[in-house]
Parts: C-alpha cells; structure tokens; sequence
C-alpha cells in the first residue's frame, strides 16, 4: 500500500471529469481539484439527464406510469416494474396469481444477471481490460434474447401489469433459461480464470477504494455497494415480497470493504440469482397469470403506501400517496445508485485518478436512474 | 561520394516504405488479433477480410482536417507529432535484418537507437506540453516518468549484451549468436555468457521494459482511455494523430527488433542445416520480430491496465536492482570463465 500524501490546498487545480468522459458512463460530471494527480477534493454535479419522472407520475395514469419504470434504470427495469407493480398492488389490494409471481422473479434475476454483466464488462474496461467486456455482452445477448421472446423488448420492458403480468412464458422460454443457467455456470468459470485471478486486477482493486460500513450507514448505501463493505442487507431477505421467502438463496457479503469486496460480491449474485432462477423453474405453477377480479380502473384508496424491492444496484424504494383519484397525488422514488453515488464525493478524497476512477466503476453507475 | 547518397537516400525510402507498410498493417493485425480473442472477425468490410481497411484509414486522416485549439503554442504543437515518428524512422538505419540487409551499419548502434527512442520520449512531453489541456498534461508527464524509469533496466540489460558479446554495433552482436538455437543469449548454460543461468530473466526483463516503452498495454498510462480520454494526443485529429499513431506502430517494430537481435540471435536460424531453409536469412529475423510483435497484441487484449505508481514501482523496485545484479554477475563470470 501507498502511503497517503500530504496534499497542498495552494497547488491545486481543477479537472473537469464528465459529462462527456469515457469512465462516467453517460452523462456524470465530477469536478475533481487535484494536486498533481492526487484527488484533493471531488464534487459531483448531476442533474444532466434530468426528465422529471416523478413529476410525470402525477400527470398520468398508473398503468400510463408504467413504462416509463423502463427508462429509470435500463440495466435493471424488470426490478423496476416489479417495484411500481407491487406498490399499487399494495394499495389496491390485488391479489398476484402464483404463476405470475414465479414468472416476475424468474425474469427479474435474469435482468439482475444481465446488469451484472454489462457492470462487470464495463469495470473490467474502466480497468483497461477491453476483452472481458466482448464475452459479457456475448453472455448478455442470450438474456436478452429470451426475456425479448417473452416481453417484446430487449432493454426497456414494460413486462409487468398490476396483478400479473403481460404474457405467459412458453416451453422455448424454460428451456432456453435452462441451457441459459449451464451456459453461465461455465462461464463464471472462466471469469474467475480470466478477470478475478488476475494480478494486475487484484493489485488495482485490493485495498483501494475504502468505503466503510459507517460511511455506507451514512449516505444510505444499500445493494452490493453495501454488502461490500459487510452490512447484510437486501431487500429479499430483510423485507421478503414476492416469492423470494420460499426461495432457498444466500445473499454474499463480503467485508472487505474495498472495490474487490465489491466486485467478488456481484460475481456471487451471479451465481445466486442462477440458483433462483433454477429453484423458481422446478417449482413453477400452473395456472393463470393475471388475476380474474381485478378492478378496470385503478384508483387505490386515499392512503400512503411504501415498496421496496432488490435492484441490481440496491435497494429500490417507491412511496405513493394517493388522493384516490386516477392519477398518483405525489410518487417519490428513491432509486439506489443515487445514494451509492454521493460516496464517491467524500471517499475519493486522497486517491489516484485512476484508483478513483476504478473506484467510481465499482460503484456501478447508472446515470438516468440516478437524474430522474 | 555520389553512390552514399543514393545508398542513403535507397535506404530511407525502404525504411519509410517498410514502418509505413508495418504500422498501416500492424493496425490490422491488431484489430484482428483483437477480433481473435474477442470471438468476433474484426475488420472484414473492405476487401477480403478487410485488407483494404488500411489504406482508407490512411487516406481518412489525411484529407481530415488539422483542427488547432485556439491557445495553444502553434510551434510546439506541429513538432511533436513529427518528433515522434521521425526518430523511429531513423533507428531503422542501422538495425540489421540480415548479414548484408543493413542500411548503414554503425559501430554505435545500440547507443544511437537508445538516443533516438529518448527523443521519442520527448515528442510525448512537447505534445502534452503543447495542447493546452490537462488530460493532455497529466498524460505527458506520466508518459515520460514512464519512458526514464524504463529506459534504465533496458539500457542495463543491453549493457550486459554488450559486455557478453563485446561490441556495440548490433550487426557484430547477432552475428555472434549464429549457429543454432542454443548459442542464442536467452539461453543462460553457454560459455559465451559465462554460464550466467539469469540470462532468461535479464529476456523478460527488456521485453517488459520493450512493451513499456512503446506504452502498449497494459503499460499504456499516457493514453489511459478511460482516466484520460486519449492523453496525450486528445487534442490532435486528422495527421497529427496519425503520425503519433504510426510513430507508435514503428516503435513496436524497433523494439521487437532490439529483442530480438539482443537474446534471439537476430537472424539466425534456430537449427543451422546447410539448406536453404534453414540457413541464416532475413526470413527468420523477420519472423522473430512478427511472433513478438504477436506477444504484444496477445498481451494488450487479455491484460488490464496498471496504474502509474504500480508502474514505476516495478521499474525501480524490482527490474533496475534485477537488471543491475545481473550485469555484475555477467561481469564477474566472464571473468571467471
């Protein structure tokens, strides 16, 4: 390890980072002061992507409101349906038929498993690393090609539907997921050769990046960001939905602390979400999968209502309160990356840039889910 | 008097053709050797799989135009593309492809290609220097902390050649390893370097030091992409950016070559029947240079970058004591035996 340097307040300068800069992902402007290429201070700057997505809740209806959970996190927006869906199940009180329920996690794990993917393509690019990210987005083609079969898109969905969802799956499906799950087993195998066994890697992700479990309490925290650092939380198993309590899973938390802690964290969810998914195959119902009573225009009761569910990126959290009218009377979303993110400023204080960069891809970014 | 010239000028125009030809088409090796790891053809649009590409990159960025940020010292900033390609071309004059293939043997070779390759060095700083951008000045002082700090072990190293073999022109240096194989100087267990059994850490050594000073990943922190956006050429387009980019391309090449002639016997056949084959030619020098030059490739998509004190760290933590020890140690031996 490097011993911190003093760092000069009267010899710095300011280096723009972003909002066009290869390592922010999208549209992410930090304002670094730098001494030398020590950081002396970062100040993030969002607000680049900013569309008013909670502003538009209140002028649409709520199944109006639903595609646009699509556009918040693009790598994750099946956990973002499933997020809005149960909400307003909540308020209404609508009752999700069993098969739906199995059909929802099946293809929110896989989302979760093609997030992780393109994270861990992009982290490995961030690093230097172009190759890993070829393979990632190999992997990810046959997600995205079984969830397109069944929901029609292959990045935005709009898969699910108060009390159900939009389709039933068919035998292809089941059967492409099966090979899908044996295909990625054998490449986690690889990964772990290729990416996680190599020194370079290791070197640049061991130690660095420190962000500990007092920091993560503070700003909010949650998803891997937060498991990295050793807090045993997701959502699945701490505030249990869906069918997740009838699932045997483990959730990884690792307390390393470090971008290594956080980088072996999403590799074991991999894993993880691969053992929901075959658990979820093997117990899968028959049966309908949108519910015979189910009101035809929704308007919960007046009443404030609360869901959270597991992103990929942590916990993703909506609160709605209705004045019982057909349109959401306020809708505040509190997405995970936002929160992950306002670490950076406080914990890249004293870093390399490139230390700091590699740092900031550990974070795993997602910029419009962050702006809103 | 007149047939110098004409020689000199014969063996300009060959070297020009030559490093223009290899970096045009080590481009395309590279996109395709990144294809090959990548699970993907790479470049395959412009005539048979994609040969073509090249020649229309090449007429892409010359008849683009040379945009000039306002600010920047005019003077500063058109040297130093052409300080970076100019030097490589000239190290070509005396490196030796075969016995009689040389464009001018110089009883100081080795000394000219490491004077040339520091001014190399230079044309990273006066671009950095030049373009009035930070990224770009970050990059340039990292590039040259980068091309000292690895310029000593490599120089150390070449010393012990030099001492092994007791000449500095490189011709003299590859001839003295003809005759198979194991006479090479990779090759510790030979009474030519006095049984030194470090011989083959002292190769892995200058071909770090080789890929570290052509800044090829994963030792390319002056052009870190994603820390840095291009580094040091982020402000160049059109030729600018071109000549950087072939002067890169050819300093491969130069630093294969020294390699090559320095431990793999230059061009001499790895087992010497009498038939042509396998007599020494300038077929296996050049395949020599093309294998190392795959080694690069094969490193650059399979690595992640390093950062810059991990770097450094390496160079003077670990390859200048090695590369030290081992040139005593040769010293001390060639005394003995």
């Amino acid at each position: 390890m490097n011993k911190p340097i003093e760092l000069q307040p009267d010899e710095t300068f300011v280096l723009n980072v972003g909002p066009q800069h290869p390592a922010t992902h999208g549209v992410l402007r930090v304002k670094m002061t730098m001494d030398g290429e020590y950081i002396y201070d970062a100040e993030t700057v969002l607000g680049y992507i900013h569309r008013m997505h909670e502003k538009m809740a209140e002028n649409r209806t709520y199944p109006q409101y639903m595609p646009n959970m699509g556009r918040l996190d693009y790598l994750s927006a099946m956990a973002f349906n499933h997020g809005y869906a149960l909400v307003v199940e909540r308020a209404c009180e609508i009752e999700v038929p069993e098969r739906a329920e199995y059909i929802r996690v099946i293809t929110v794990e896989l989302n979760r498993i093609s997030s992780h993917l393109v994270w861990l393509g992009a982290f490995v690019l961030d690093l230097g690393g172009f190759t890993p990210l070829m393979y990632c987005f190999d992997d990810r083609e046959q997600i995205l090609d079984l969830l397109e079969s069944v929901t029609g898109s292959r990045l935005t969905y709009c898969y699910f539907r108060f009390g159900g969802i939009y389709n039933d799956i068919d035998d292809d499906f089941i059967v492409g997921t099966q090979a899908f799950i044996k295909r990625m087993r054998k490449e986690l195998k690889m990964y772990a050769k290729l990416v996680t066994g190599n020194v370079i890697l290791r070197r640049r992700l061991e130690g660095h990046g420190m962000i500990d479990r007092d920091m993560c309490l503070r700003y909010g925290a949650t998803g891997p960001v937060a498991r990295g650092s050793g807090i045993n939380y997701d959502v699945r198993k701490n505030e249990p939905y869906s069918i997740y309590p009838e699932i045997d899973f483990d959730v990884p938390v690792y307390d390393g602390c470090d971008s290594m802690a956080r980088y072996l964290v999403r590799m074991d969810e991999i894993e993880q979400s691969l053992r929901i998914i075959e658990q979820s195959l093997e117990k899968l119902p028959e049966g309908e999968v949108n519910p015979k009573k189910k009101p035809k225009i929704i308007k919960p009761p007046a009443g404030d209502y609360y869901a959270a569910v597991e992103t990929a990126r942590g916990n993703f959290g909506i609160r709605l309160v209705s004045d019982g009218s057909k349109t959401p009377y306020r809708l505040k979303l509190r997405s995970p990356t936002y929160s992950n993110m306002h670490i950076f400023d406080e914990a890249c204080r004293g870093m390399l840039i490139a230390d700091a960069l590699a740092f900031m891809g550990s974070l795993d970014l997602v910029i419009p889910e962050m702006d809103r | 008097m007149s047939l110098t010239l004409l020689n000199a000028a014969v063996a300009v125009f060959i070297a020009i053709c030559f490093v223009g030809l290899n970096a045009a088409y080590l481009v395309w090796c590279e996109r395709k050797g990144a294809g090959f790891y990548q699970r993907r053809p790479g470049p395959m649009e412009n005539g048979p799989w994609g040969l073509l590409q090249p020649p229309i990159d090449g007429v892409k960025l010359m008849t683009k135009q040379l945009l000039i940020p306002g600010g920047v010292d005019k003077a500063i900033f058109m040297v130093a593309p052409v300080l970076a390609m100019f030097p490589a071309l000239i190290s070509f004059v005396t490196i030796p492809f075969s016995k009689n293939i040389v464009a001018h043997p110089i009883n100081v070779g080795v000394l000219m290609i490491f004077a040339f390759a520091a001014l190399g060095g230079m044309s990273l700083l006066v671009a950095g220097w030049g373009s009035r951008n930070k990224y770009a000045m970050i990059s340039s002082v990292r590039a040259v902390s980068q091309t000292v700090a690895y310029e000593i072990p490599m120089l150390i190293t070449t010393i012990t050649i030099v001492l092994v073999s007791g000449s500095l022109n490189l011709s003299e240096i590859a001839a003295s390893q003809l005759g198979g194989f194991w006479k090479w100087n990779i090759w510790g267990f030979q009474e030519a370097v006095g049984y030194n059994i470090l011989m083959p850490i002292s190769f892995l050594i200058i071909f770090v030091c080789a890929v570290a000073e052509t800044n090829r990943a994963p030792f390319d922190l002056g052009e870190a992409e994603s820390e840095l956006v291009a580094g040091f050429h982020t402000e160049y387009s059109s030729m600018g950016f071109g000549l950087f980019f072939m002067g890169e391309y050819a300093n491969i090449v130069i630093g294969a070559c020294l390699v090559t002639i320095l431990f793999l016997g230059g061009w001499s056949s790895p087992v010497p029947l009498g038939f042509f084959p396998f007599t020494d030619h300038v077929g296996w020098f050049l395949l020599k240079i093309y294998m190392i030059i795959f080694v690069f490739i094969w490193i650059r998509w399979t690595f992640p970058r390093t950062t810059i004190y991990g770097l450094l760290n390496l160079s003077w933590k670990y390859l200048i004591p090695i590369s030290l020890f081992n040139l005593l140690l040769t010293a001390a031996l060639l005394k003995v035996f």
